[in-house]
């Protein structure tokens, strides 16, 4: 009653103002929107401005455009089928190995009691918490030469791993990184699906393997084509742990992938002096990749539905 | 599963071996950092010592080792703090008020929330030349902090939706203001979502390596990330030694780790690399 009151009593005092429709929501979207358009649109128009330009650490000051130069320098590179065949490589396997390692963590956690499969989630996710460096670091010891590498101990063959198959070390690293992405949507879908279904195929008498194939397998259709799409894109755009590995060797291109030999071309002086142009040229192509497959992704993925009025309206 | 297979027992001990490579490679980093010299996981000499010595003196033209935790440190709180703050005002907006181009805004958000990020590094090395900020945590921490953005808006989005109207309506009947209203009684509401995404934020401003890597040169400036990854290059012979600087730099990682799997369990299901 005395709330009532209150309500009754104040209600007219605080008539709503015209302005307020628009003053309040700017006022709250401002910061989000001054970051965004500075430190997302305004690259993408950098990187492909730059991208038409000859700026380099001799023209950094006054680059001149140049047009398509850049672009055509890079299709007359010798060394970019090269990058193409390594990156296909690269986002391939790495993809093979997380989207495959992902489903086996899920659907073999969701199998033992969860105080178990909880466990094993967490220490799955150890790798993408620890800071990369860290996690490479722990590579290179790992992969040392005999006596002190545990894998040339266990394997009994001495070698410098990193320098004798660097794209297993590269593949591996990065995937047991990525599988917990893969992992943890799996399971939350696999949690999902209604025991029912469970409970009649048992009936049925369906061993463990035909239920796992014919009832979730099946369900999880929707949940593997999204970690899939996901993941295409970022490893065609990720280069952390490469670099840090590798630096795209041993030897020439080695493990050279797109964007690192983007970056390389930009930022690491290793060949005097630095292209930038021409790295932003090789970085615009993923920039654009980056825009048309996240809208598609959007179309996909049922975009009405996530950008649904609010339920509860005001103003 | 509801009904746990027949030969969970099997089951387990599969999951066990899965778990071998990650919990080898953890306790390889902390045998190696305490004792003098391990061979693959066995310890073959004492406790060193030696290994800790960069905490108490510089190492080969290094800064002291506090610089960088302590930059680290600045990092990562104000980079979780701006991101927390700035993520949860916009996806209260997007979340709670009708304003034309909302939709539309939503939508951007969700697309970035896809596109990589890193993509755009060499843009943003530029870009901070431009305006002045390169080689400052200033820069740095601002370019984090936006690019982790549109994730954090649509986390915070999804738990600003989950609140009761009815609440709200009755604070604005009752003359509060906007403004009032989302620090006052939305902000506290979300806890669990402002937590989350704080944790998150923390942890993966701590580890950042390229962001800061490429934008900052200042030795006095560098961050633990860098200042370990020096020694990686540099055909280092004490693996003890760069063994400890892994384990202070992971430590607190391993900390949250233990206290806040949970949260992060959440959160990391929105995904955020490869």
């Amino acid at each position: 009653m005395a709330h009532e009151a209150v309500l009754v009593e104040r209600a007219p005092a605080h008539p709503r103002r015209r302005g307020s429709h628009y003053l309040m929501p700017a006022l709250f979207l401002t910061p989000a929107t001054i970051l965004i358009l500075l430190f997302f649109l305004l690259p993408v128009i950098t990187t492909i401005g730059l991208s038409l330009t000859d700026i380099s650490t001799l023209t950094f000051r006054q680059p001149k455009w140049v047009g398509v130069a850049n672009y055509r320098e890079l299709l007359g590179d010798p060394f970019l089928g090269k990058i193409m065949a390594n990156t296909a490589r690269y986002v391939f396997l790495t993809l093979l190995f997380n989207v495959g390692m992902g489903l086996l963590l899920a659907l073999l956690t969701t199998s033992v009691r969860e105080r178990y499969g909880g466990q094993v989630r967490a220490l799955w996710l150890l790798p993408r918490i620890l800071p990369p460096v860290v996690y490479v670091f722990i590579w290179q010891g790992l992969t040392l030469e005999a006596p002190f590498g545990l894998v040339s101990d266990v394997l009994g063959v001495s070698r410098n791993w990193i320098s004798a198959s660097p794209w297993t070390v590269i593949i591996l690293a990065n995937g047991m990184v990525g599988a917990s992405f893969g992992m943890l949507i799996f399971t939350s879908a696999i949690r999902a699906i209604p025991p029912d279904l469970f409970y009649a195929a048992a009936v049925d008498g369906a061993t463990t393997l035909q239920t796992v194939r014919r009832v979730v397998l099946p369900l999880l259709r929707w949940p593997i084509m999204f970690v899939t799409a996901y993941q295409t894109l970022s490893l065609l755009t990720s280069f952390e742990y490469i670099l840090l590995l590798t630096n795209g060797g041993p030897g020439f291109y080695t493990t050279t992938v797109w964007a690192l030999h983007a970056y390389q071309l930009a930022l690491q002086n290793y060949f005097g002096n630095v292209q930038f142009g021409l790295g932003a040229a090789m970085a615009a192509v993923l920039v654009v990749i980056g825009i048309v497959v996240s809208f598609l992704y959007l179309r996909i993925f049922n975009f009405r539905a996530l950008v649904a009025e609010p339920k509860v309206e005001v103003n | 599963m509801p009904l746990l297979p027949p030969r969970w027992r099997l089951t387990l001990i599969v999951l066990a071996a899965l778990c071998v490579p990650i919990a080898s490679g953890v306790v390889w980093l902390f045998l190696t950092g305490t004792f003098d010299r391990v061979h693959g996981l066995i310890p073959v000499r004492s406790p060193s010592l030696d290994n800790w010595r960069f905490l108490w003196q510089s190492v080969g033209g290094r800064p002291p080792v506090h610089v960088a935790i302590v930059n680290s440190l600045v990092f990562a709180v104000l980079v979780a703090s701006l991101e927390v703050v700035i993520a949860s005002m916009a996806a209260y907006a997007i979340s709670r008020m009708s304003f034309p181009g909302r939709r539309l805004y939503l939508g951007f958000v969700l697309v970035l929330h896809a596109f990589p990020a890193v993509s755009l590094i060499i843009a943003i090395f530029y870009i901070l030349r431009l305006l002045g900020l390169f080689d400052t945590l200033t820069g740095v921490i601002l370019v984090k902090a936006a690019l982790e953005l549109p994730l954090g808006i649509w986390l915070m989005k999804g738990f600003f939706d989950t609140l009761s109207w009815e609440m709200e309506m009755a604070a604005l009947v009752d003359g509060m203001s906007r403004w009032r209203l989302f620090w006052k009684v939305a902000m506290p509401l979300v806890r669990p979502g402002l937590l989350a995404l704080g944790t998150f934020a923390l942890l993966s401003a701590w580890g950042e390596f390229i962001l800061p890597y490429t934008l900052i040169v200042s030795s006095q400036r560098t961050l633990m990330s860098s200042y370990l990854q020096t020694f990686l290059t540099e055909g280092y012979s004490d693996f003890g030694m760069v063994a400890a600087v892994g384990v202070v730099y992971a430590l607190p990682v391993v900390a949250i780790f233990l206290v806040g799997q949970r949260y992060l369990l959440n959160i990391y299901g929105g995904g955020v690399k490869g």
